[in-house]
């Protein structure tokens, strides 16, 4: 699109700009969705790939309930709460404590699978 | 489609359905393996709640010229058990990895079945005969005063309802400090692979309290991590050749003769990638999900999140096919990524003569493609298409603009509703899919 006679320096329209985006938008999916993802969470890590993407996988699991790391952490905190976990309930790290609180529901007894029914 | 007989296309028709019709999935019932044994008869699937049911495909009735025999439920058994950890206060899953079928030796059916940590050799055998006419127990088992028995007789077998008893073999523990992902068996027939996320070993089908350490991925330092084994396989004829894929997308094929530890491949396969496309999803999305040999020996066959690539063991570079399975999901990976659909691990699989390939996808829909004539087909495993002997009707996505007639959109599509599991007969034209917490029969239109 020709910029109009006049309008000085400026060489792209608005629309143009948004016509770029849209472009660049099909011609790289994967980059779009990237400026999207970072625009939601601004602080995720440059390298997705690497370590701490991976140690997850590896811990992969579901934490239970210790009592020594309860009443150890309990003890260490004295008066002061807490931490509760987070929204990932399931990411070990070395503050999060698992509370009676987080504990998921306990399992079902076993039956016969359904589709031996 | 070629179909095994040659020229016509396939024409799938539905042929049963096995669980429950309700739509509140019980975590337990998930789906989490399904692997027909070598000659097809018997059809397994393992769950989350650590079950295996074995299905056997009814002999074929002569009168009944058109169709094939039906699965029936043979065996089922509790494979595993939740266990817990103490040490680090972690739950260890009793859900199914995988089963792999031993081929059949002698009338008992072996299988191996894994969850994350603990292996198990499981005996399926049939007993149609007791043992009737002791002389020192009554038939309800009590034993007789001996003082009464004034007459002897030889005790005959007699036929019996049949029955069918799982027994655990052989328990292959305490070998791996990560969780389980693949296990295959040699073709030697004596040994097998198991594969975690960072190491793999090998062991012999008779032995428990050894295994040997041959692919150790394991950075000295654990923040030096990069990559992680997301499969293995033996090939199908050299018993002395495997391969191992991994998390960034390559992999590597490895020769026991080489070394012990074979920690430095034979053959390295990668497809290069161009730098200018590369973005915050390039590396996930190349993960490799499933790696598989053709019946062949010659090709294999590797998953990742959007393709099916076909690689020839001679050529490292690249693979010789590429079918995409789901391309429309390029422009929605930040969602996917939100809602953790992009780590969802799809397996694939050949057919019997290695001439067409299947993948499961979203929305219950599964893809089929012709290595021979280059077409591809998209499938639903839904209950709606539930009249036996109707040819399935092809589905569509449609990925932009305006949409057709029985097409369905993107933003429609259930992300819930996957298919990550199926299997195809080694011989036939039957396939077996499942969805979240039912597992579809599929054959083709015989006539």
């Amino acid at each position: 699109m020709a910029a109009p006679l006049g309008t000085g320096t400026r060489t792209e329209e608005p629309g143009q700009e948004k016509q770029d985006a849209q472009e660049k938008a099909i011609a790289h999916p994967e980059r779009a969705e990237e400026a999207k993802l970072k625009a939601k969470y601004p602080n995720l890590g440059q390298k997705p790939g690497g370590s701490d993407f991976l140690m997850k996988r590896l811990q992969k699991g579901q934490k239970y309930f210790d009592s020594g790391d309860y009443n150890m952490a309990k003890a260490k905190m004295k008066n002061k709460q807490l931490p509760s976990a987070g929204p990932d309930k399931n990411l070990v790290t070395g503050d999060h404590i698992p509370t009676p609180q987080d504990l998921p529901q306990r399992k079902s007894s076993l039956v016969t699978s359904k589709l031996a029914g | 489609m070629a179909g095994a007989g040659g020229g016509n296309d396939i024409q799938w028709c539905f042929s049963q359905v096995k669980g429950a019709v309700d739509d509140d999935v019980a975590e337990a019932d998930i789906i989490s393996t399904v692997e027909f044994n070598h000659s097809g008869e018997l059809l397994a699937t393992g769950d989350k709640g650590g079950r295996v049911v074995i299905f056997q495909q009814e002999q074929e009735n002569k009168t009944q010229s058109h169709s094939r025999g039906e699965y029936n439920v043979y065996s089922t058994f509790q494979s595993h058990e939740p266990e817990f950890d103490y040490l680090k206060s972690l739950e260890i899953e009793e859900k199914i990895n995988k089963i792999r079928w031993l081929p059949q030796k002698n009338a008992a059916q072996f299988l191996l079945s894994t969850n994350d940590k603990t292996i198990k050799l499981w005996k399926i055998s049939e007993r149609d005969k007791r043992p009737e006419g002791y002389n020192l127990k009554e038939e309800d088992g009590r034993y007789r005063d001996p003082t009464t028995v004034t007459t002897l007789r030889v005790p005959v077998f007699r036929p019996m309802d049949l029955m069918v008893e799982a027994s655990p073999r052989r328990i292959f523990a305490n070998a791996h400090t990560y969780h389980i992902n693949s296990i295959s068996i040699n073709s030697d027939y004596e040994t097998y692979l198991s594969a975690d996320d960072l190491r793999i070993n090998l062991w012999h089908l008779e032995i428990t309290d050894r295994s040997f350490n041959i692919v150790d991925i394991k950075p000295a330092n654990m923040e030096e991590l990069t990559e992680v084994i997301t499969a293995a396989e033996f090939h199908p004829n050299s018993c002395n050749t495997f391969v191992y894929s991994s998390s960034k997308g390559t992999i590597r094929l490895c020769d026991m003769r080489a070394s012990a530890l074979c920690d430095r491949h034979s053959k390295l396969f990668e497809e290069p990638e161009d730098p200018s496309n590369r973005s915050f999803f390039s590396e996930i999305i190349s993960s490799i999900s499933d790696v598989k040999f053709s019946h062949s020996g010659r090709y294999m066959m590797t998953r990742d999140y959007l393709s099916v690539k076909i690689w020839d063991l001679n050529m490292e570079n690249r693979p010789v096919e590429t079918y995409q399975v789901h391309e429309y999901l390029r422009s929605k990976l930040c969602s996917l990524y939100e809602n953790d659909c992009i780590f969802d691990k799809f397996e694939c699989c050949w057919n019997g003569s290695d001439s067409i390939v299947m993948t499961g996808s979203y929305n219950n829909f599964f893809r089929m493609f012709d290595r021979n004539t280059k077409r591809d087909i998209t499938l639903e495993a839904s209950r709606e298409n539930n009249k036996p002997r109707t040819v399935l009707k092809p589905r569509k996505v449609c990925a932009s603009g305006k949409r057709k007639k029985d097409e369905i959109s993107v933003d429609s599509l259930d992300f819930n509703k996957k298919i990550l599991h199926t299997a195809w007969h080694p011989k036939e034209n039957i396939i077996a899919v499942a969805t979240t917490n039912n597992l579809y029969i599929f054959q083709d239109k015989m006539n």
